[in-house]
């Protein structure tokens, strides 16, 4: 909905898949910085000058911290609801919570100890987007299903999500999500933020107000209202016109 | 003998450098850059059990995966996996090793029969809180152990005091063991200086150490 807008306006649209999602390879490990290092080996292959990026969610942690490391590499950043936050990440694996729970740990140690040998469970093209309704209650049946024969893939015996069974979302880990929002006043890179105003189950919780204080001079944050996490999915129209406006 | 343990899509290396007589069995965690040492090393000759040695993910014998991706709790499911297959240890870490050697004895302190922290390669880890963020893509050419990514990310893997201890505190209320964990190391990085603090840490030789777990 939102990529096809930006191509109409003359803009050659490149998209990947990170390590272990989509049409990408299962991999043995999987890192926030293995996935930062992947958006380089894109971005190497994909132009020599520098360009502008759009991330969504964790793609725009990624895309900022990308931003940060090849100031040289990135023209402008635009991040659709993936501003750093001063809460806890909940989408993102590897990278948030200090709050240790014995439980928590020993609970990842088990899924480690089962993963070598996990398949996803094979449902009907309906099953799978029904299930991926209750993370994202404001997105229509129609969109889901469609997500669903992007995402997943029909094999014999149903469909199944393509992401690596071996990715556990939540977990523990030394990181504290301040740390990225202490480094976003030095940002060099212009940028655009766009932020949801609605919570949902796989949003940061972020406002305007938390981040403000962080803003690097000349970058301006448009909110959102009555808008959930899948800012460019629910007003595809009014996210590729604001963006247009900053890339032009 | 080497015993090949699966840890998700990883062929760990196990090496059992000493077999029997019958004791708890020591389990050997190297340094960063590292691999299991050929023999029983000389200052651990005085152990009652079995020793073994693991070589850690893109060390040694085990596998070098594609693109990196490493940090320390990947690793202290490496050390799950051969817990799984010893049963009850003792841990000696060496530097890298020892900080995996903590996560483990705070997560499984029911398995873990007491873990020395030692002095070795990648003990420091990145520091506290992180420096600037870089991105280092090591040449694609042919990749032997250790794996050049191994080196990069767990040189610069965060090690905050306070996500420290809270593993030496799960260690020590969890464990059957007075003292759990016990420090040899003579470095102190913040995260060693903050867990050698805690009480139920116990500070002493690897001798003494030894002793203590045999």
């Amino acid at each position: 909905m939102f990529a096809p807008l930006l191509a109409d306006a003359g803009w050659r649209v490149v998209a990947w898949d990170h390590r272990g999602c989509g049409d990408s390879a299962h991999a043995a490990l999987y890192s926030w910085s293995a996935d930062v290092r992947d958006a380089l080996a894109v971005l190497d292959t994909v132009a020599d000058r520098p360009i502008p990026f759009i991330g969504h969610s964790k793609g725009g942690g990624l895309m900022l911290q990308l931003a940060e490391s090849c100031p040289h590499r990135i023209s402008k950043l635009v991040l659709i609801d993936g501003l750093p936050s001063p809460l806890a990440h909940p989408d993102i694996a590897d990278h948030e919570r200090t709050r240790l729970l014995a439980r928590e740990i020993s609970g990842w140690l088990d899924h480690r100890r089962r993963v070598a040998g996990n398949e996803r469970k094979p449902d009907t093209l309906d099953g799978l987007a029904a299930r991926r309704r209750r993370m994202n209650p404001r997105l229509s049946m129609e969109w889901l299903r469609y997500l669903v024969t992007v995402g997943g893939r029909h094999d014999a015996d149903g469909w199944r999500w393509k992401i690596d069974p071996a990715m556990r979302p939540g977990g523990f880990g030394p990181w504290r999500p301040s740390w990225a929002l202490e480094r976003l006043p030095g940002l060099a890179t212009p940028m655009l933020g766009l932020m949801g105003t609605q919570p949902e189950p796989m949003g940061w919780g972020a406002t305007p107000e938390m981040i403000e204080p962080y803003l690097p001079t000349g970058a301006r944050v448009v909110p959102f209202a009555d808008t959930g996490h899948f800012i460019h999915i629910e007003q595809p129209e009014r996210v590729a016109e604001l963006t247009l406006e900053f890339l032009a | 003998m080497t015993i090949d343990l699966v840890h998700g899509r990883i062929t760990l290396g196990l090496h059992e450098l000493r077999a029997g007589p019958d004791g708890t069995p020591l389990l050997l965690l190297h340094g960063l850059g590292e691999r299991t040492p050929a023999g029983v090393p000389d200052a651990v000759s005085t152990w009652g059990g079995p020793v073994y040695g693991l070589d850690f993910t893109g060390h040694g014998d085990s596998t070098v995966p594609a693109g990196g991706g490493y940090y320390a709790e990947v690793l202290m499911g490496d050390v799950d996996a051969a817990l799984a297959h010893l049963g009850p240890a003792a841990l000696y870490g060496r530097g890298l090793g020892a900080y995996v050697a903590l996560l483990v004895t705070g997560a499984r302190a029911d398995v873990v029969r007491g873990t020395i922290l030692g002095d070795g390669p990648g003990l420091a880890g990145g520091g506290t809180t992180p420096g600037s963020p870089f991105i280092v893509l090591p040449a694609p050419a042919k990749v032997v152990p250790p794996d050049p990514f191994a080196l990069v990310e767990l040189a610069s893997d965060v090690r905050p005091p306070d996500y420290a201890t809270a593993f030496a505190r799960q260690a020590t209320q969890a464990s059957e063991l007075a003292e759990p964990l016990a420090v040899v190391a003579r470095g102190r990085p913040d995260w060693l200086a903050a867990v050698t603090a805690e009480p139920g840490v116990r500070t002493c030789t690897l001798d003494q150490a030894l002793a203590l777990y045999s």
